[in-house]
């Protein structure tokens, strides 16, 4: 698998990122600067965390128009594989690649505390190493994490399966209205969402931050191992 | 606005009359306004540490390790495998409390500077913060402004907050302190240093451009505030961390080529001060030209640009012939980039604007003639020993009422406003260990981080407080397995021309000397704080209480020995170190009596450095798997603390030790540590060998605290007690 992490200016995880990458690869991503538009070669495309164009005007909305997002969509739409965290996902949602928008945290504060997030859909690249329902720890450290979409585009979501992880409770229960186990109060305790074609994967959490027993834990690595997995050439 | 520089004028600047007199003999002429500007702030006490230099200079600052100390931008130290660790801790006090938000967070930015103009990419920031009485709203106000402002500028530039400590005291009610502390790595051989050279060699102005704002912040931050403290808002600067982030990036891209000759970052009088100690650290002259300087606001006078404290600008003097590598870097992250000047054989700093000379200044008398005051300091008066006491609440009463206490409650509602893992390298999070720890990627390395003071061991006896609180930094360090290196000291204090005050600092820099030479453990970079004071309503001063904070950093070789303070199930605790009982001071005393007197916890520093050293080798050979140093509210709120960070209880034994319950179990002695072994008895016998006092105390298991009276607290009711402090605090 070939890997491009996008750099936009203010992206601030692209280490964390790549440091998950090498893990399961053995080397390098490739890092993109927003300029650039050469993504010859690249089987993912992951864009980062971090506060793009330092969260101006809303998280995500200046990055959505950089020079590389052209590239991006013509990546998505012959099949790419995506994959948006934290301002990723809303970098992701901002230009319309995926439903939706990320509204400030319902205590209106910057959360940085782990979670626990619920597996929805396995048959996905994203996801295919979890069992469905399985249940997994991740940081999370976002200031507008609160997912929303109207309500045909939830029904959709809803109806086709496309909700990835949901914030649960560590036995897997969920419940929207409790803010322990869904602490920035996104609608039905969504965290992360599919595109159509389930290869485009946006999530707020920080899978890529929980990848080596020695910082608490290997609860990501699964989402980094099944993507080697399924992108396998 | 056409001003006569006159001594009244100087005066309002700050200076003193005798100093103005000074300026004008230097000058052999009336200084104009600019001229005038440049002296006061380079003269005020926040860049000339004029009543604190005389003692500064009696502190320890070297040791085999430290490859630059004080004088640098920050502390380098050698961390081994070719790496160097950068630090430095900073306050930024006076902005805080006119300005919660903007004074914390640029407080931020401006040490995360002082550390990247070094060559170092930020791996930590780490904030010690002392606030008022939490009843009052005001209080409130500046917490939630300075915890927001610390989340807002350290999330965004994507350097997680580690660490740090939070005390609450009425003392600060007019004066919180916000100390902001940064650690940065580097290759030991790539190091950027401040002395300019090279006559004829361009200087150059990158980053933010430059406005009115912060404009006589130095010399703000060197008064006391009076009722009128509000209306200097407009001296407060703001920040922008998104600027900050891509200057981070854009130096350290710069600073891998061969282009810098020097590099400084303008904090405190901005454009005065870095051009000035740029170029008579290098001990050459240096030629500004104003109208190449990048501006944010129209018909900015020279006054206003070499005063200005606008945030995120750097000044570098490169190679003449890598200007244009330079530039392109710095067009690429989209910061201004502008050539202002050149370096000169004068030995002045020649300031041009519009076609004028607005200042030519002779370097060497502005840095040599600086005033140092060697003010009167009285010695301070230690209390009397506190004699018996009565104990009115049961231990697992005053434990209760002690792990909810201001000082001692859960932070995590604070903690959870910080990205603490953003880098992907923070091994212990906050709480999760005495100091937090930071991997060093693709090394076996990590760092060990902690800020530490006890003010009210500082304000009762200030030598004591001064060794306490390196001591318990020390600790901290030693407690998860680190060898420690090096301290970085903010030392905040009140008016030092009261001879009090002034003897509180001398005796407080005398008490950290010691424990500094004791312990093997230097200063390498630090910042003085003076006039932490308000005039209250009724126009009595009330000053700070005596705050000499320590930062300190210390390295373990190999990361996978840390050890936290969680304790795990089934294993023997043992407490190292001697117990008298010592309630002098103690959380408990305050707490349970309502009362803040007698003498501090006594400091022996040999029993610091021999039971630090044993229980660092312990946890090095693998015998101990959690360690917790004894601090605020004693032996057991240790144990609580154990208890609280894993869930597993732990039972304890009586203790058998002719001391009064209260005092074996909440005294504040030190040099004392809790571990969890699985032999107590080699243990012990080992610590015998060693000269270590080691006893003991529980054994872990199940989900409860048991006392030795057979009362029993679960874990999760501990904990309840533990978080709602703050939550509850902070929704009223």
């Amino acid at each position: 698998m070939k890997a491009a992490i996008v750099v936009f200016p203010g992206t601030n995880r692209e280490r964390d990122m790549a440091i998950a990458l090498r893990r399961v690869t053995g080397h390098e991503p490739r890092m993109v600067w927003h300029r650039d538009t050469d993504l010859t070669g690249i089987d993912l495309v992951v864009l980062p965390g971090g506060f793009s164009y330092g969260d101006y005007l809303r998280c995500g909305a200046m990055a959505a128009h950089s020079p590389i997002m052209t590239e991006i969509r013509s990546f998505a739409q012959k099949g790419g594989h995506i994959l948006g965290v934290c301002n990723g996902f809303q970098i992701l949602t901002e230009s319309g690649l995926l439903p939706g928008a990320l509204l400030r945290n319902a205590n209106l504060r910057f959360l940085s505390q782990d979670c626990h997030l619920r597996v929805e859909r396995t048959d996905t690249p994203f996801t295919h190493k979890w069992q469905k329902g399985d249940v997994f720890r991740t940081p999370l450290a976002h200031g507008d994490g609160n997912y929303t979409a109207d309500q045909s585009t939830l029904d959709r979501l809803e109806g086709e399966g496309l909700v990835a992880f949901r914030y649960a409770a560590p036995n897997g229960h969920v419940q929207a209205d409790d803010v322990a186990s869904n602490p920035n109060g996104s609608v039905n305790s969504i965290a992360g969402i599919l595109s159509e074609n389930t290869r485009i994967c946006g999530m707020m959490p920080h899978p890529e931050d929980l990848v080596d027993p020695l910082m608490g834990g290997v609860d990501g690595l699964p989402l980094f191992e099944g993507l080697v997995e399924a992108l396998v050439r | 606005m056409k001003k006569t520089v006159d001594a009244s004028l100087a005066q309002e600047f700050g200076l003193t009359a005798e100093e103005y007199a000074r300026v004008v003999t230097i000058m052999g002429r009336t200084p104009s306004l600019t001229e005038l500007g440049v002296f006061s702030v380079m003269w005020s006490e926040h860049c000339s540490y004029k009543s604190s230099r005389k003692w500064l200079r009696t502190l320890p600052t070297k040791a085999p390790w430290v490859i630059h100390g004080p004088g640098e931008n920050a502390g380098v130290v050698d961390i081994g495998q070719g790496y160097a660790a950068i630090f430095k801790m900073e306050s930024h006090n006076h902005p805080s409390f006119i300005e919660p938000y903007q004074g914390a967070a640029t407080g931020v930015g401006g040490i995360l500077r002082d550390v990247f103009t070094m060559g170092a990419r930020p791996i930590a920031n780490l904030n010690a913060l002392r606030f008022g009485n939490p009843e009052t709203p005001r209080t409130r106000q500046i917490i939630d402004g300075v915890v927001r402002g610390i989340g807002g500028y350290g999330n965004c530039v994507g350097v997680p907050t580690v660490g740090g400590e939070i005390n609450f005291h009425p003392a600060y009610d007019g004066n919180p302190l916000v100390n902001a502390m940064t650690v940065g790595l580097a290759r030991k051989d790539r190091i950027f240093l401040s002395a300019a050279a090279g006559v004829g060699n361009p200087v150059v102005y990158v980053g933010s451009r430059t406005g009115r704002d912060g404009i006589h912040g130095a010399t703000m931050s060197s008064a006391e505030f009076d009722e009128n403290a509000m209306a200097k808002r407009p001296t407060v600067q703001v920040g922008d961390p998104f600027i900050e982030k891509l200057l981070i990036e854009a130096c350290l891209e710069l600073m891998a080529t061969d282009a810098i000759v020097a590099i400084q970052d303008m904090g405190a009088a901005g454009l005065t001060s870095s051009a000035v100690e740029m170029a008579g650290k290098g001990g050459v002259g240096i030629e500004l030209d104003l109208d190449e300087v990048p501006q944010r606001e129209p018909n900015m006078t020279a006054y206003e640009m070499m005063l200005s404290e606008s945030q995120e600008r750097m000044l570098m003097v490169l190679k003449p012939d890598r200007t244009e590598v330079a530039r392109k870097i710095f067009e690429k992250w989209e910061l201004d980039f502008a050539i202002i000047g050149h370096l000169t054989e004068t030995g002045h700093i020649v300031v041009k604007h519009k076609g004028q000379v607005e200042a030519d200044i002779p370097l060497d008398p502005l840095a040599d003639q600086a005033p140092i005051y060697d003010r009167p300091a009285t010695t301070p008066v230690v209390p009397e020993p506190l004699g018996a006491v009565h104990a009115p609440l049961s231990l697992d009463a005053a434990l209760l009422k002690m792990v909810g206490s201001p000082d001692l409650a859960s932070r995590a509602w604070v903690w959870n406003q910080y990205d603490s893992t953003v880098g992907g390298q923070t091994v212990r999070r906050p709480g999760a260990a005495d100091a937090a720890i930071v991997k060093i990627e693709d090394t076996s390395l990590a760092l060990a981080i902690t800020t530490d003071c006890t003010p009210r061991y500082c304000h009762a006896d200030p030598k004591t407080g001064g060794a306490q609180a390196v001591a318990e930094a020390w600790r901290n360090l030693t407690a998860t397995g680190a060898r420690p290196l090096a301290v970085t000291d903010n030392l905040n204090f009140g008016n030092p021309e009261k001879p009090e005050i002034m003897g509180q600092f001398v005796a407080a820099i005398e008490g950290m000397g010691d424990a500094c030479r004791a312990l093997d453990f230097p200063v390498v970079s630090g910042n003085v704080s003076l006039y932490n004071e308000t005039r209250q309503p009724d126009g009595s001063p009330l000053a700070i209480l005596p705050t000499p904070a320590i930062g300190a950093l210390g390295v373990l070789d190999d990361v996978e020995k840390a050890v936290g303070l969680e304790m795990q199930d089934g294993k023997a605790v043992v407490l190292v170190g001697e117990t008298r009982g010592e309630l002098g001071q103690s959380i408990w005393l305050r707490e349970v009596l309502g009362r803040e007197d007698g003498p501090p916890p006594p400091v022996d520093l040999a029993a610091e450095k021999r039971n630090g050293d044993f229980v660092r080798q312990e946890i090095l050979s693998g015998a101990v798997s959690a360690c917790h140093d004894l601090s605020d509210g004693g032996l057991m709120v240790a144990v609580a603390e154990m208890v609280m960070a894993s869930g597993v209880g732990c039972e304890l034994e009586s203790p058998d030790s002719g001391i009064r319950p209260e005092a074996f179990w909440f005294g504040e002695d030190q040099a004392r540590y809790l571990v969890c072994v699985d032999n107590a008895g080699e243990f012990c016998a080992r610590a015998e060998q060693a000269g270590v006092p080691a006893r003991l105390i529980g054994l872990s298991g199940g989900n409860d605290l048991i006392l030795p009276s057979g009362v029993t607290i679960s874990a999760a009711r501990l904990v309840a007690a533990h978080e709602a402090f703050f939550p509850a605090l902070m929704t009223r």
